[in-house]
């Protein structure tokens, strides 16, 4: 197998989420000498970003979704030591949770599949998530990006909650807070003060990414 | 009345039971995993029974649609069930309130559920072809509660079954269909005090004092609440 064949089977092993395969053949393509990174970002990413255009398109499910992002995980696990090794910076740092209260994490899941595939650092920190462990996480972590995500209408207030907790501990201003879940719009994101909401989860990589551009420019010198 | 799959069934045999009028006409059940499309389905039947000079009404609560069908209610002038659920609808919103409250990871069945629990999810979730992805989809879960709105033998086996799978504790709540039966009278109620193109009120209204017998309260005939039934 050419190091283009092998590329080119991981990717077509992760778009279907066949786990074990992919896990073979990144151990396959190290030893190979394909470095992590083009194991990276010249099959896994491509292949999530696929996955996530197929979702969008209704060709893909949750499913799909859920098997190729573990597919991924599975790799990434491998990948993540060297990678850091290399030197290898990833493109920022998110915080998820699904709030307190409730226990839905289908879709912060889904997103986080996303986000690591975008070369985000993800730090889940599960669900049911008190607003003082989101400070917590702020303070110990830095992120660039927190994320609130409710798949119930009475647990969606909990956004406010959690970002009146940042404020008090002084930290609102540190990270870009965005929302997402089923029952939540822009609309609602704009009411409690969000920075950014997403509809779907590859949606939320896009907004992430314009918002994180956007908060670097604006720290940049004049 | 355009009914959810779901609760289709016990629709039908209330509207029979009762005599109304109305041509129940469903959705499929699977659209709850496309919440999008409910809406959408229920306004083209709902357009296309008031086009026919029929009224309209939906048994749908809102269904995880946030407002879309609150939406089309709005725009074609329908009433539908409410609360945010089935589940509000059979065991009344508080209780479901205080369900979630005491546990938030309570997963609820219904009869509907029970029956069709490899189909409706197992399948749709894509478990029959992939298994493995069984914890991410319900690991946070620490109990089932099954609203029962008839309690039969081979349900509750069925239902134990599940519980089995999930490897949780399975509560049992006997909510019949009092709720739902009220919910659909006040449905139907408005649909006739609405009046309508091409209708006659009054033979409807007549039709409704000879079937109805005494009005039944929500709830007067005896759902035992969230916390009757269990076990």
């Amino acid at each position: 197998m050419t190091p283009q064949e092998l590329l080119k089977q991981l990717y077509d092993d992760t778009l279907v989420g066949n786990g074990p395969a992919v896990l073979e053949l990144t151990h396959t393509g190290l030893a190979m000498n394909l470095g992590p990174e083009a194991l990276l970002y010249e099959a896994l990413i491509p292949a999530l970003e696929e996955v996530g255009a197929r979702f969008e398109r209704g060709d893909f499910f949750v499913p799909e979704m859920l098997i190729a992002g573990k597919a991924m995980a599975g790799a990434l696990e491998v990948l993540r030591p060297l990678l850091a090794e290399t030197g290898a910076e990833s493109i920022g740092t998110v915080v998820m949770g699904t709030v307190k209260g409730d226990v839905h994490d289908i879709g912060k899941n889904l997103v986080n599949i996303m986000f690591e595939g975008a070369g985000f650092q993800v730090i889940d920190l599960g669900v049911q998530v008190a607003p003082e462990k989101f400070v917590d996480a702020v303070r110990e972590h830095s992120p660039d990006i927190i994320g609130f995500s409710a798949f119930l209408t009475t647990t969606m207030p909990m956004f406010k909650a959690n970002i009146n907790a940042l404020a008090k501990a002084g930290l609102r201003d540190q990270v870009i807070v965005m929302v997402g879940g089923a029952p939540v719009t822009q609309e609602y994101a704009d009411v409690v003060g969000a920075d950014g909401y997403a509809a779907d989860a590859s949606a939320a990589v896009v907004r992430a990414k314009e918002l994180l551009q956007r908060r670097r420019r604006a720290a940049l010198p004049a | 009345m355009i009914a959810c799959g779901a609760l289709a069934g016990n629709v039908r045999e209330i509207a029979a039971r009762r005599g109304w009028l109305v041509e129940v006409q469903p959705l499929p059940a699977l659209l709850h995993n496309r919440p999008h499309d409910i809406a959408r389905e229920a306004e083209r039947l709902a357009g296309r029974a008031l086009d026919r000079g029929q009224r309209a009404v939906l048994a749908y609560a809102d269904c995880g649609t946030y407002g879309a069908l609150d939406e089309v209610c709005s725009r074609l002038g329908l009433a539908r069930l409410g609360g945010l659920h089935c589940y509000d609808v059979l065991a009344g919103a508080d209780n479901m309130a205080k369900l979630f409250e005491a546990e938030p990871g309570t997963y609820v069945l219904t009869d509907f559920l029970v029956r069709g629990f490899r189909r409706a999810v197992l399948a749709e979730l894509g478990l029959d072809r992939y298994p493995e992805l069984w914890p991410d989809y319900f690991r946070h879960y620490r109990r089932l509660v099954w609203l029962a709105q008839h309690r039969e033998p081979s349900l509750e086996r069925e239902a134990q079954r599940i519980a089995e799978m999930f490897g949780l504790p399975l509560a049992v709540i006997e909510t019949g269909t009092a709720r739902l039966e009220a919910e659909l009278e006040r449905l139907v109620a408005q649909a006739v005090g609405r009046g309508g193109p091409g209708q006659d009120p009054g033979r409807m209204t007549r039709s409704l004092a000879w079937a109805a017998g005494p009005a039944r309260a929500a709830g007067a005939t005896g759902p035992a609440g969230a916390g009757g039934g269990a076990r």
